[in-house]
């Protein structure tokens, strides 16, 4: 499957650095987008600021790159303007967790029907490796440098809590079940949220002692605890380790929506 | 609004805050919609990054600012004029925006219609910079069978999205379309990708953004003029308006004139010009004299600021003692 047709071929070269794994997350909505039909003039990716939103400018659709945080105040308006069109919104940690965090609660809330995509790199990864809110406990980041004391965010567990209808994660190695997710997310009438969680070798790898992108890959291969298993282990008693990401769907449900067309 | 606009098939929505309303209205905007939003002091202070956003993004909006005491929380209910500085100035940059001035309820519902054809025309954010005095008034007024309405000037079909016209407007990219437009806060090139460390283009992108409303000032200018030939000259916008218009009528004075202006920026110069015996220009507003120094720096004789805050509009005879202090 080719998606070089959906992407600005003159915006060529992009600003991700060697290794990142956003171009993964992209590839795998446009796989998901392609599945679902979609036209270019129908759907259109909306962003805020952060690595994760220059995406949308490397889209040959209709695209809003907006302010920090903002991207899905924005992204209401859109698709209240036009309910029409297939709203995408990328995002990031920082961006969706930290200063977007109001809107955030408040679009599952209202359940309005939009796609997210959040690649979380669990750093701030374009303005020189700050913590983020999901910097994991203990990790060193440029403001966390004897490891972040603070608690992470679980943003599928406030996705849920707040109102989404469909609440997925995966990570940027669970290319085929991401890419089922997202379709899934589209699908899905009202607020799907898809978190991804990804590799950052440059602000988040160098700093936490992966010395390849693999190894970083590898890690989140291996810290991630499918939802049936986490399911069997809960039932059984088991201890859940802490640095454990429960993957696979989280929520799926058919609450009542906003902006979906009758 | 909650209650008319889905009758006629528009949308409400109330935001969780005030910079999810101005993102809200820009998103909307993009869609093709006429979309507004209105607030006081403190949420258009909230409003400004985004309001930034929509002057350097092009994007048509319309915000109504009912101004009340500050700074901060202020006086809520109570009337001034003190945000007139940050409606032009107040977000980050160098750029250019429109703003009107009602001191009537009538003027209300005219500018109100009329900022939207500003906004569409010129692809700007608009605001009808209203005070409680006027925001909270009761009066008789008559709508019209037929309002104007300018449109946006459509995108040409291959043409480049942020390449403007000899008017300084960009066509339109509207969204859904198929113009494939990528909107950005970025810095930009004419076709829409950011190119932010570019000098020159920064440069020619931000003295477009300013001049395209500047080079229009006079002809959206909106202002009356009441006995050019005198020698004293009240300048009034908004409330304060009605203490001149008082005063005006109980002098019936020749040598009293009176400038009403309703499109505070971009600031009409020209209008001070036609004064031509003016001796000293008085400018009673509900802030501190921040429109009498944009006039200071148009004309030679002396500008005698009026200001006053508290809350309440200027008295007439308040207005009298000012004049009788400067025979």
């Amino acid at each position: 499957m080719s998606f070089e047709d959906w992407y600005r071929q003159d915006r060529l070269p992009h600003i991700y650095c060697a290794g990142c794994g956003n171009g993964t997350i992209i590839n795998c909505t446009l796989a998901a987008i392609d599945q679902m039909g979609w036209k270019k003039e129908e759907t259109v990716f909306v962003s805020g600021i952060g690595c994760s939103s220059r995406a949308p400018g490397y889209i040959l659709t209709d695209s809003l790159h907006t302010t920090h945080g903002r991207a899905l105040a924005f992204a209401t308006g859109v698709k209240l303007g036009n309910p029409d069109l297939n709203v995408v919104v990328f995002t990031g940690d920082g961006d969706l967790a930290a200063i977007g965090g109001n809107h955030f609660i408040h679009a599952c809330r209202r359940n309005i029907n939009l796609t997210v995509v959040c690649m979380n790199n669990q750093i701030y990864g374009m303005t020189g490796g700050q913590g983020s809110p999901t910097t994991p406990k203990g990790c060193l980041s440029s403001t966390t440098p004897y490891g972040c004391a603070e608690i992470p965010f679980d943003l599928c567990e406030l996705a849920i809590a707040a109102g989404a209808n469909y609440v997925s994660r995966w990570t940027s190695y669970h290319v085929k079940e991401l890419e089922k997710a997202i379709k899934v997310g589209f699908e899905t009438p009202g607020f799907s949220f898809i978190e991804a969680l990804v590799q950052c070798p440059t602000a988040f790898g160098r700093r936490n002692k992966f010395r390849q992108v693999a190894d970083h890959v590898e890690y989140l291969r291996s810290h991630s605890l499918l939802k049936a298993k986490y399911d069997r282990m809960v039932q059984q008693g088991e201890q859940i380790p802490e640095d454990m990401y429960v993957v696979g769907e989280l929520m799926r449900r058919s609450r009542p929506a906003l902006g979906v067309k009758p | 609004m909650a209650s008319k606009l889905p009758k006629k098939g528009g949308v409400f929505i109330q935001m969780e805050d005030e910079i999810a309303s101005m993102a809200s209205i820009i998103g909307a905007s993009w869609t093709g919609a006429r979309a507004m939003t209105a607030t006081s002091g403190p949420g258009f202070s909230l409003m400004m990054e985004n309001i930034g956003f929509a002057a350097m993004t092009e994007t048509p909006c319309v915000v109504v600012n009912v101004q009340r005491g500050g700074p901060s929380t202020g006086q809520p209910t109570m009337s001034a004029q003190g945000d007139m500085m940050q409606a032009r100035f107040g977000s980050h940059g160098d750029y250019a925006i429109i703003a009107l001035c009602p001191a009537t309820v009538q003027e209300m519902y005219e500018l109100t219609a009329k900022a939207f054809n500003l906004a569409d025309k010129y692809r700007v954010p608009v605001f009808l910079m209203a005070d409680e005095t006027v925001g909270h008034m009761r009066e008789k007024i008559v709508i019209p069978d037929k309002v104007e309405r300018i449109e946006r000037k459509p995108l040409a079909p291959g043409a480049l999205p942020f390449k403007a016209d000899a008017d300084l407007v960009p066509g339109f990219g509207q969204f859904g379309k198929g113009h494939h437009v990528h909107v950005t806060g970025l810095t930009h090139d004419e076709r829409g990708y950011p190119s932010a460390t570019n000098p020159q283009l920064h440069a020619a992108l931000v003295q477009r953004l300013v001049d395209k409303i500047e080079n229009a000032r006079h002809e959206m200018a909106d202002y009356d003029v009441i006995n050019p030939g005198a020698s004293q000259v009240f300048i009034a916008y908004g409330g304060p308006v009605r203490t001149v218009q008082q005063v005006m009528h109980d002098r019936k004075d020749k040598d009293i004139g009176s400038l009403r202006i309703r499109t505070v920026w971009p600031f009409p110069e020209k209008a001070l010009a036609e004064f031509k015996n003016a001796k000293a220009f008085f400018v009673p507003e509900m802030n501190l004299g921040q429109i009498a120094r944009e006039i200071e720096r148009h004309v030679k004789v002396p500008v005698v600021s009026i200001p006053k805050l508290g809350g309440e509009l200027h008295t007439p005879a308040e207005l009298i003692a000012v004049l009788e202090a400067h025979r």
